[in-house]
């Protein structure tokens, strides 16, 4: 068995030595020319001229397009509204792409694009949800969903209580910046590389952009630089804009984001305001909840949607909620057009769960992780359902949590830190368990499928292609350890190939944290289908083949001719055993590479499609209440974090962090483990310090440039921030669905843990005596904030 | 242009000779150049440390240096450090220990590592975590870099034992 086992990335001997190649170490063709965009100087404005004389006459510059330069605006949404390439009259946000600049070198170009004469006739930017609010800027009618009658329970529940948290959004800070070269080809041909986890979408938008068929655009992606949302739709205009300058020119063209221009164009996470009102019984037993979200989704349409939609779909995290109702306002600001970013949309939804929970076990003065097990979904399947009629029949929680507890000693730990915190006048500790419930699968159904090539060659290995990117995730090293568990034989004798939309058409971006899901069960289906039909003929037959060395020369018998080997299996086709690189019924055994050979001496095709689409989904987002499925199956986890802040200064630390996480029967545990401490570390990173700082209005200028576009001023978690002790294990537990080996998907669900974070710092908090709730990211600045304000000198 | 400026300079061990403008910076010198690709470029302003190599025996973002700064030194990249066939003790570790993800961050690391060993043969895990502050990881959340590092400080000091 190649799978459940802990195989190292397959491109670690590239990574070490330096050797793994991104989009930008392609070595580029002679005469290359590279991009740079002109950005929009303020934040919401009428652009009245564009003067690009001067750009034009800037030292190595090639080609300058501004808006005036396109019959069409080239579309870069990846949703049905438009968004286009370059500003078009109203700029909308600080940054905006206004023209193209092509010249010989990245810095020429980056030069020139600052040489521009610009007029604008500013406005006051919408910045904020109030912003937002009071200038009536919706994306869409706000949405509501609502399960039994939640007004009636508040009405009659012992308690109720109403409360606000605000959480900021988030830069991917993916390492490797947004990156694409376009490469023109015979006619209308175009090669695309680019750094993107959706090469079809960039395949669609090229072709849009050039006026010609799909079938005239191939993209290629071998590797990001890490991605985790950041790039399903935010490559689309450097990719375009590559295109379209090869095209006119009929060279090769480059573009890499600066980071700082990349920090200030591309979209973030969503922040988001929640509004809510709880009603629950003496134990903290919820009877009915009401959330209002606000959710900021910046100058255009992006994701924003499936986003909040998404937000909205995990409003009830692990908890039965008896009655509900979910509202989602969309509103539009002169910003960056927020879009995917790890859990999309999911993470806000569960904060504000969590701090549901935390605000009721405050007023009842109780252990909140009491709270929490009071309210979690039942053991088993009891027919409860979610607020958007989704029957639970895979919960764990309970049991996971109650693992988690004990081995992490929380009930212990507990009375040892209200010990240490009632010695220890400065520094205060706080602690706290949060679980993690998240559904998976697209919730615009026709996402949920995957094609698959697979080859087989005479030699026995084996090439393998499918529609998933690969951003470091090690999906290339799951599905290829599917693909040699099919055939029996070494992982390292599948080759896995760079995604291209030419091998397998019509893909899903790489996200929702189903890359594996759907293209291993798409490439098992398409090994299964060239085994069968090797099996088929191999049982059938007299299987003649050559012996040969190790270097695959034929071996020679005693006069020198190919020393010929016979074998006939005595078994059903379907009970032929491929395993450890041969091919046997039981007595009779041939090395799987003649297994292949001798198929293709008797003309039996060893190269198969291979196709996966989701079971069981229901999905309309529009209807307000009912039985509906979005979701194929949820993963579980929980964190316990425990924190330590210092009074003073409202610095803090995080000292230890348990988790324990349900990734199904794991594909590989070493790499799911390595997903579940990189999502943990930036979930927290998250909520507890990097901040997205817009200018307010000021002199001279109406604000709205974001002053954190740089890591020099927004702080990503570094290696001394993360847990001084952290324990990182998985649940035993398989997936009740049919999935690729039973095995759970893992790239989202683990970065809400990160939520313990928070709520650990929330613990400390109180416990120097402030009741203040925090609002995230919960820096020291926030948190000083709040202890200042319980001994009355807040800001 | 006249105001290019003779650069001498060894990297990974090779004389290389070119001109250049003085303020050319050293990390496009390297990738673009000389087709030294396993230094990224992940900030441009010396705070990722994905373009970490050494420089006369220190570690330098090759970002933030002009390419006359670094004339006549001795330059080390990833590319210098070990080879496919032979790996670095720490290039060996951060493979097989999943020092790595996305591996964007990794030449940076290893070349930095590799001067946090030479500096601190036996680093405790608080060494390890001040020792690498000065480069950045958005994927691994930093433990297993730290396991890496100290399995091949491990087995560096072995190897070390057994040779004397
Ligand atoms: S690119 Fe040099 S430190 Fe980031
Ligand atoms: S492995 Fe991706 S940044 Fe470190």
């Amino acid at each position: 068995m190649s799978v459940h086992k802990s195989r190292p990335h397959d491109s670690g001997p590239l990574h070490v030595t330096g050797e793994a190649r991104y989009t930008d170490d392609l070595a580029t063709p002679v005469g290359t020319l590279h991009l740079a965009f002109g950005m929009a100087p303020v934040a919401h404005g009428v652009l009245k001229s564009l003067d690009l004389a001067p750009v034009r006459a800037m030292p190595g510059v090639r080609l300058v397009l501004g808006p005036d330069d396109f019959a069409q605006m080239p579309d870069v949404s990846p949703s049905p509204a438009p968004e286009p390439l370059l500003c078009t009259g109203t700029v909308q946000f600080h940054g905006q792409p206004l023209f193209i600049v092509a010249a010989d070198t990245h810095l020429q170009a980056r030069h020139a694009a600052r040489a521009a004469g610009i007029e604008i006739d500013e406005l006051p930017p919408i910045l904020t949800i109030d912003d937002a609010l009071a200038a009536k800027r919706f994306l869409e009618e706000p949405l509501e969903w609502e399960k039994g009658a939640p007004d009636a329970a508040l009405t009659i529940a012992p308690h109720r209580v109403q409360g606000r948290i605000e959480v900021g959004g988030q830069e991917h800070f993916y390492l490797e910046g947004q990156a694409a070269m376009a490469v023109p080809g015979d006619g209308d041909e175009m090669v695309v590389h680019a750094s993107t986890q959706h090469p079809s979408e960039i395949q669609h938008k090229v072709a849009h952009a050039l006026h010609v068929p799909f079938a005239e655009v191939s993209v290629q992606v071998r590797r990001m630089g890490g991605g985790f949302g950041g790039k399903e739709s935010q490559g689309n205009a450097l990719a375009i804009s590559c295109a379209l300058v090869a095209r006119k020119t009929g060279r090769a063209v480059k573009m890499r984001y600066d980071r700082d221009d990349d920090m200030m164009i591309t979209g973030k996470r969503h922040e988001i305001r929640i509004d809510y009102d709880v009603g629950f019984d003496d134990q903290g037993r919820i009877a009915g909840v009401l959330f209002d979200h606000y959710v900021r989704c910046g100058w255009s349409a992006d994701l924003s949607l499936p986003v909040a939609d998404r937000a909205m779909l995990h409003a009830d995290n692990a908890y039965n909620l008896p009655t509900a109702r979910i509202r989602s306002t969309r509103l539009l600001t002169n910003t960056c057009s927020n879009t995917a970013f790890r859990g999309f949309g999911g993470p806000q939804g569960v904060v504000g769960i969590e701090r549901v929970i935390d605000h009721i076990a405050a007023e009842l003065n109780l252990d909140p992780l009491d709270v929490r097990r009071a309210n979690f979904y039942a053991a088993g399947a009891v027919g409860q359902t979610t607020p958007y009629g989704m029957q639970i029949e895979d919960n764990v929680i309970n049991e996971l949590v109650q693992e988690l507890s004990d081995t992490s000693d929380y009930t212990k730990r507990r009375a040892e830190i209200a010990d240490y915190n009632a010695r220890s006048p400065v520094l205060k500790r706080g602690l706290a368990l949060t679980p993690v419930k998240f559904g998976i699968s697209f919730t615009l159904t026709q996402l949920n499928q995957a094609g698959a090539l697979v080859h087989i060659y005479t030699d026995g290995s084996i090439r393998l292609n499918h529609g998933g990117t690969e951003m470091g995730q090690g999906l290339f090293t799951k599905v290829a350890s599917v693909a040699a568990d099919v055939f029996g034989v070494d992982s390292a004798q599948v080759k896995i190939t760079a995604t291209d939309t030419t091998k397998v058409p019509n893909t899903s971006a790489t996200a929702a944290s189903s890359g594996s899901d759907l293209n291993g069960m798409a490439v098992q289906a398409a090994c299964k289908t060239v085994r069968a039909r090797m099996a088929d003929y191999l049982c059938n037959a007299t299987v003649l083949w050559h012996a040969r060395d190790a270097d695959g020369h034929d071996l020679l018998d005693r006069d020198g001719k190919p020393d010929r080997r016979e074998h006939s299996f005595n078994c059903a086709p379907a009970d032929l055993i491929f395993n450890g690189d041969m091919v046997s019924d039981g007595t009779n055994t041939i090395p799987f590479w003649a297994a292949a050979q001798a198929c293709y001496a008797a003309r039996i095709s060893l190269s198969s499609t291979g196709y996966y689409a989701t079971p069981k989904l229901e999905w309309d987002r529009l209807k307000r209440s009912g039985p509906r499925r979005p979701f194929f199956y949820f993963a579980y986890g929980a964190a316990v974090t425990e924190v330590a802040v210092d009074t003073l200064t409202g610095e803090n630390r995080i000292l230890r962090t348990d988790i324990l996480h349900d990734c199904g029967r794991s594909l590989n545990p070493a790499l799911d483990i390595g997903q579940i401490e990189g999502a943990y570390v930036q979930g927290a990173g998250w909520l507890t310090m990097e901040e997205l700082v817009w200018t307010p209005a000021g002199r001279g200028n109406l604000g709205g440039a974001l002053s954190t576009h740089a890591p020099s001023t927004y702080k990503i978690p570094g290696c001394s921030d993360r847990p001084k002790t952290f324990n990182v294990a998985l649940f035993q537990n398989e997936n009740v669905e049919d999935t690729i080996h039973k095995s759970k998907a893992v790239g989202e669900p683990p970065f809400m843990l990160g939520i313990s974070a928070l709520m650990a710092l929330q613990d400390a908090v109180r416990a120097a005596g402030s009741d203040v709730m925090l609002d995230a990211p919960a820096t020291p600045e926030r948190l000083l904030n709040a202890i200042e304000t319980a001994n009355g000198a807040g800001w | 242009m006249s105001n290019k400026m003779h650069i001498k300079m060894n990297v990974n061990g090779k004389d290389e000779e070119f001109l250049a403008e003085p303020r050319e910076l050293l990390i496009y010198t390297l990738r673009e150049r000389l087709n030294i690709t396993g230094p990224h470029i992940g900030c441009d302003t010396s705070h990722c440390g994905a373009c970490t190599v050494t420089i006369d025996g220190k570690s330098v973002k090759a970002c933030t240096m002009f390419v006359a700064q670094a004339s006549g030194s001795s330059v080390t990249t990833i590319e210098g450090i070990g080879t496919p066939d032979s790996l670095h003790p720490l290039q060996e570790a951060f493979k097989e220990h999943h020092g790595l993800q996305c591996g964007y961050c990794t030449p940076g690391m290893i070349t930095r590592a590799t001067k946090l060993l030479e500096e601190n043969p036996n680093p405790t895990e608080e060494d390890i975590r001040f020792g690498m502050a000065g480069n950045i990881c958005r994927c691994t959340g930093y433990q297993n870099i730290v396991k890496s590092i100290q399995a091949a400080a491990v087995e560096m000091s072995s190897a070390k034992e057994a040779a004397e």
